[in-house]
């Protein structure tokens, strides 16, 4: 059967929507650890109607990708199905997927050949020493019993499916020669290939540029209903769930705390969690109360960036140029005034995290300059300082990091940690510095009791605070917030932001917030610029760039943001920038 | 683009072999005196006469008196302008007349140990990476462990002592006496096969051994990556899954393992061969060491580091082939 | 799809759990520092802690040798050439026919095989050699300094034979001989070992930390010497040890050799590391913080390190040992009079030698490998156990 026909026929099916394809009942998954058994899942049960897309949306180590893959009979080495049934239905009846063991025939024609599996992972889930086209072929080899020829041909015309520009040339091409986005559509080509009923997408959109994710949310979501197969999305992400679901199962430790229709769920939650979870996602969505005053009463800069440039990889080496040269940041210019939020946001690759490291001069400029003013009024030429003055440069600009795990030493205890900076510096020592480090652990909502415990003790979002204490106790004038939640849940995420907004409001700070998230950068800055491929390409206040940008590039962006509000979806309405 | 990486590649080796020529040179000043002044006081122990022209001369040709960087120069330009690799005062021959034979039945017997150590490491160190913690694993591991542990020329000893003890025959050499002098025939070849197989086991187990816990610590890895849960999803029965592909990437670690077990196993050749009296180059070695024939010394220990050198290149290549993301950067 | 709602759920707090096992309990481990935490999953390795045990007595060994052998490595009595191992018996027959605890091992006889006019030994059971402990023997001085004359073990006549594990060529105890060994060969693979570490951590950790040319020249360097077929390197520089050096003078160059090889790969293994180290964020934040070069690396850099090159060294003391042993075997390395299991296994090199007298190889070869295995198995313990905050 050709695509034409094959789309006709699913055409045709579409209408019968609402029929279940897959009952998930009172799935439990354990996990068998060293120490203990985790029960990952609990009682879990759920179902999967054709032409129907289910959401479902928890935070981390909520059980939910865990689920995803038992529905292929996936589970980990230490897991183990403790109970509950997987009900398949099919022309010949149910079957039970929890019942058959890794080595029945019955579920390998299952798996790819019924239920389709997209990953979060672009980079590491397609094998990195095969072509894109082999593997895609292997499977349409393997369930639709093509000779090699036909299965070329179908892969071929799979990866035009997804909207891969010139597949006769990119289905003999590496994974390594496809940029993340590419990867991902070569994925769902063949998650795709053999006509699946149920595609299960595990947070498919998770590492990607949020650009690229409304274009392959987009594809998504068109292949779904086009095929009207059901769909199960995993997600963390309300605004994803918004666009594309049509209902909603939350998830947190393991159980389903709440199911129901997208718009039920979204607007009528019933379980305190769902509810906090929807409002930490939705208080990111609008602009802080007291936005508009502050953008007026904002003092002298203190940072002043003109025309800084980074440029890598001109020099020539002893195999002649060394590739050409790539411009990391060109021509920056900004201020950033006493007291206010300045946030950066762009995609990957636009060079806004080199813009931190070039303002800290860890990586150095290649030209521009930067001027940092003092509380007495002085000021200094960043790029001249020496050694010694770039040592009381950065006791004045600090930085917090976004990973909280990597950014803590795990060898020292938080009192160490926290206390470092003050120990170089030679100002405290002794009780004084203990002292000192209570406050500071206080001033971040951390109990100063724990400060003999080891960065192991803590969560993420705990150990986040303790970075902030770190980068607080030489009593700095600027912080520069690389990213600084994004690594965290957005429950978390919401603390944090409030936590540095408080610290800002008793201290009189300026930051400088790097983000590729529009909604925590509207949340938090005063003023915005927005890079894009080492340029600024617009700057305004956090209010102008979100509800009225001018640039083209800005324009996509924003209207790329998925809106967590299913009746007011953005996405499926956004402006394309085309370069 | 192949091109390119190849000549990248040699470029590289160079100052490598600057380093080990500088290494075989200074092995062979290494010895207090010269060894004309050794040789000097060895004839007059014995009685002859030394004829002080004679002498002369001798120190002329070779540049004793010259600074050692010069000498060097001379020794080195020698080895690479005109193949000559100096003067065996022992054998009163060419270092060049004696090497090539040995050097060739050390090469064999180091390729022909490094097949022994693949094809031995491939099957078990899939099978233990797959059956993780199974008896089966648990009990290639403790022979791992023990075969690791157990040097070369013990290990020689002990199969020596074995098959005379219970065998009755004897293992040294690689012929048997009637065969030594004989044209190459069918007897002689099946009579070399019976010899080869102790000194291939011993060289090879310890490389063997080190290559199933690389193989196994990589292929667990691999088992864990995304990719593979994709093939799974994908339909591919179990089997089909591992022999794929993380078989497919875990095997560079074992073409890189020429560049390390070739190494090893050159070392491991000339050990055993002193022990089990094989015409290697280490019986010759070993000898030309203790009588301070330093010339053909030093050349064998240059020749051994550019043997493993041109392995070294050889996984290399094979890598670059084999795992596309190394060719195209 | 229906609304439903679990409001069972709304209390809890983390994920559920079923404990296993008690562990240590929470706040303990909030407070442990990476010491703790190495020390915790170490001994969860049976293997390796066993394997340390195992080599903690053969250093307890190496310590106590003139008391615990009991003879002198040099005593030789050529009336017992070759004489095979006995056994202890613990009960002997009295007169009045009752048996009487009395540890003893069999006097031997000597007969002489007419064809090959051979003396070969067999054991006779009508001697009885009465043997004890903290007897007293031949007068040594314990570490050179204290004359003493009590064994831990021996014949309480001290002119009665006992060869627990039989003797050489000429007549000398080997179980007193290996004994000796131990000192030698396990110091030879400390000294070694100690050598190494300091090579390969100045230069792994200055390559690793200024990156650069330096770098460069020091991989080249590592680079040269570890693509060098080890034995005949060894061998070569081995043989230069002029005949006229003392033993002591030999030992300390021959460890040098050793070593000299064993430190290429400490250095890899630093400069690997502090290289990913010196890109972690906590190390980048410590220099934010103001810390110096000299500060970053012995507070930030090295106690990160230190578990996993324990880990590397532990594994690197078998490759020396056993390099040791080599080149003694070979007769470049240590010679007679001292007494290393190398040195006692080049009288094993003859296969007519061994074949009369096994033990001259079990033994030393059994010592050898019985250490090289405890090593690896305790350096792999350690290997798994450095980085305990990998889950």
């Amino acid at each position: 059967m050709g695509i034409g026909g094959m789309v006709a026929k699913l055409k045709a099916d579409v209408a019968d929507t609402g029929e279940p394809l897959l009952e998930v009942k009172d799935l439990s998954i354990d996990f068998h650890l060293r120490t203990h058994i985790l029960h990952a899942v609990r009682n879990v049960s759920f179902a999967l109607e054709r032409g129907r897309t289910l959401c479902l949306v928890g935070e981390s180590g909520s059980g939910k990708s865990v689920t995803a893959r038992a529905l292929l009979g996936i589970v980990d080495r230490q897991g183990r199905i403790a109970g509950g049934r997987i009900l398949l239905h099919g022309d010949e009846g149910e079957v039970d997927i929890a019942q058959m063991t890794e080595r029945s025939s019955e579920l390998l024609r299952i798996r790819g050949g019924r239920i389709g599996l997209v990953f979060q992972e672009p980079m590491s889930s397609l094998s990195p020493v095969h072509t894109i086209g082999s593997q895609i072929i292997e499977a349409l080899r393997l369930h639709r019993r093509l000779d090699a020829r036909a299965a070329r041909a179908e892969t071929v015309e799979l990866l035009r499916q997804v909207e891969i520009r010139d597949p006769e040339t990119m289905v003999d091409r590496y994974t390594f020669e496809f940029s993340g986005g590419m990867r991902q559509r070569a994925m769902i080509a063949m998650a795709l290939a053999c006509d699946p009923d149920i595609l299960i997408a595990d947070e498919p959109t998770t590492a990607l540029d949020v650009t690229t994710q409304a274009e392959i949310l987009d594809l998504i979501k068109r292949l779904q209903v086009s095929r009207g197969m059901a769909m199960l999305l995993i997600t963390h992400d309300m605004g994803v769930v918004a666009e594309v679901a049509d209902d909603v199962a939350v998830m947190r430790y393991g159980r389903i705390v709440e199911t129901g229709s997208v718009d039920d769920v979204f607007h009528a939650a019933q379980h305190p969690y769902t509810s906090s979870l929807l409002s930490s996602t939705v208080r990111l969505e609008q602009p802080r109360a007291d936005i508009r005053d502050r953008a007026e009463a904002l003092g002298e800069p203190v940072l002043s960036v003109r025309s800084l440039t980074k440029v890598y990889g001109a020099v020539s080496g002893w195999f002649g140029k060394s590739g050409p040269a790539l411009t990391a940041v060109d021509d920056a210019s900004f201020d950033l005034h006493a007291g206010e939020n300045l946030g950066i946001v762009g995609e990957s690759g636009s060079g806004k995290t080199t813009l931190g490291r070039l303002i800290l001069r860890t990586v150095e400029p290649t030209s521009g300059s930067i001027t940092y003013r003092r509380k007495d009024g002085t000021s200094d030429d960043v790029l001249a300082l020496s050694k010694a003055g770039l040592k009381d440069y950065h006791r004045q600009v600090r930085l917090v990091f976004q990973d909280p795990f990597a950014s803590l030493n795990p060898r020292m205890t938080v009192k160490q940690i926290v206390g470092d900076p003050l120990v170089v510096a030679g100002t405290l020592r002794g009780a004084a510095l203990e002292h000192r480090v209570g406050e500071l652990l206080d001033l971040v909502g951390i109990d100063p009791r724990s400060m003999e415990r080891y960065p192991h003790a803590f969560s993420g979002g705990q150990r986040q605070r303790i970075g902030i204490a770190r980068a607080l106790a030489l009593d700095p004038s600027v912080l520069i917030a690389d990213e600084a939640t994004a690594a965290l849940d957005v429950s978390i995420r919401a603390q944090i932001l409030d936590l540095l907004l408080d610290i800002q409001k008793r201290l009189g700070l300026s930051f400088i917030f790097i983000s590729h998230d529009i909604s925590v950068v509207r949340y938090f800055c005063d003023h915005v610029a927005v890079m894009h491929r080492g340029r600024i390409v617009e700057m305004g206040t956090a209010e102008e760039i979100v509800n009225n940008p001018r640039e083209p590039y800005t324009q996509s962006l924003i209207s790329a943001v998925p809106n967590p509000d299913p009746r007011n979806k953005r996405m499926l309405h956004r402006t394309r920038f085309k370069s | 683009m192949m091109g390119r990486y190849i000549v990248k590649r040699l470029i590289y080796m160079v100052p490598t072999l600057i380093g080990m020529s500088i290494i075989a040179f200074l092995i062979i000043q290494l010895p207090p005196g010269d060894y004309l002044t050794s040789m000097i006081a060895r004839m007059t122990e014995s009685g002859e006469n030394v004829d002080p022209a004679q002498v002369a001369r001798l120190r002329e040709i070779y540049g004793l008196d010259d600074p050692v960087l010069i000498q060097y120069w001379k020794w080195i330009s020698g080895i690479l302008l005109r193949g000559d690799f100096g003067h065996s005062f022992e054998w009163n021959r060419p270092v060049s007349d004696l090497i090539w034979e040995r050097m060739g039945s050390t090469l064999a017997i180091s390729l022909a140990s490094l097949l022994f150590v693949w094809a031995v490491a491939l099957p078990i160190g899939i099978y233990s990476a797959v059956r993780r913690h199974s008896f089966g694993d648990y009990a290639f591991t403790f022979l791992g462990f023990l075969g690791l542990a157990i040097p070369n020329f013990i290990l020689a000893l002990t199969l020596m002592y074995v098959t005379y003890r219970y065998l009755g025959q004897s293992v040294g050499g690689l012929y048997s006496p009637q065969y030594v002098e004989a044209p190459w025939s069918w007897g002689k070849f099946v009579d070399l096969l019976s010899h080869l197989w102790i000194p291939i086991i011993v060289i090879g187990t310890s490389g063997t051994a080190a290559l199933i816990r690389i193989l196994r610590a990589n292929l667990t890895d691999e088992l864990n990556k995304p990719y593979v849960v994709t093939a799974k999803a994908k339909g591919l029965p179990e089997y089909k899954v591992v022999l794929k592909y993380p078989v497919r990437i875990a095997l560079n670690p074992f073409v890189s393992a020429i560049g390390w077990v070739l190494p090893e196993l050159i070392s491991g050749v000339t050990i055993t061969a002193i022990v089990l009296n094989l015409p290697t180059a280490g019986p010759l070695l070993l000898r030309a060491l203790v009588s301070q024939d330093m010339y053909l010394a030093g050349s064998f220990i240059l020749l051994m580091g550019v043997l493993t050198l041109i392995g070294m290149l050889v996984s290399d290549l094979l890598l670059a082939l084999l795992d596309p993301r190394i060719r195209f950067t | 799809m229906t609304t439903q709602v679990f409001l069972d759920t709304v209390g809890e707090e983390r994920p559920a759990v079923s404990p296993l096992k008690t562990g240590a309990p929470l706040e303990d481990i909030a407070v442990a520092g990476q010491w703790r935490l190495i020390w915790g999953r170490f001994i969860q390795h049976r293997v390796a802690v066993g394997a340390g045990i195992v080599i903690a007595v053969f250093y307890f060994i190496a310590l106590f040798v003139e008391f615990l052998a009991p003879a002198l490595p040099e005593a030789s009595r050529p009336q017992y050439t070759y004489a095979p191992p006995q056994s202890i018996g613990l009960f002997v027959a009295d007169e009045s026919g009752g048996t009487r605890f009395q540890p003893h091992v069999k006097g031997y006889a000597i007969e002489v095989d007419p064809v090959a006019l051979r003396r070969t030994f067999v054991v006779d059971d009508t001697k009885i050699v009465p043997i004890g402990f903290f007897v007293e023997g031949p007068t040594y001085k314990l570490w050179g300094v204290f004359a003493m004359n009590r064994h831990l073990i021996g014949p309480l006549n001290p002119t009665d034979p006992m060869y627990l594990l039989g003797t050489d060529k000429l007549g000398r105890d080997l179980m007193t001989r290996l004994i000796y060994g131990t000192r030698v060969s396990m110091s030879i693979g400390l000294v070694g070992v100690a050598i190494s570490l300091c090579l390969g951590v100045v230069l792994g950790s200055l390559s690793g930390f200024y990156g650069g040319w330096v770098d460069m020249t020091i991989q080249r360097i590592i680079e040269v010497i570890s693509s060098m077929p080890t034995i005949p390197l060894w061998l070569g520089l081995a043989a230069a040890i002029p005949l006229t050096w003392s033993p002591l003078q030999v030992y300390f160059v021959i460890t040098l050799i050793v070593s000299l090889f064993g430190w290429t790969g400490l250095a890899r293994e630093v400069r690997g590391r502090f290289y990913a180290l010196r890109g972690e964020d906590f190390v980048t934040a410590a220099r934010l913080d103001g810390s110096g070069e000299r500060r970053l690396i012995f507070r930030h850099i090295l106690p990160s390190l230190t578990s996993h090159i324990l880990a590397v060294l532990t594994l690197a003391i078998p490759t020396m040992i056993v390099a040791e042993t080599a080149l003694s075997f070979l007769g470049v390395g240590l010679k007679p009079p001292v007494v290393s299991w190398g040195v006692l296994l080049q009288d094993a090199q003859n296969i007519r030698t061994v074949a009369t007298a096994p033990w001259l190889l079990v033994w030393p070869a059994a010592a050898v490998v019985v250490v090289v295995l405890a090593y690896n198995f305790l350096g792999d313990g350690l290997r798994d156990a450095a980085d305990p905050y990998e889950s």
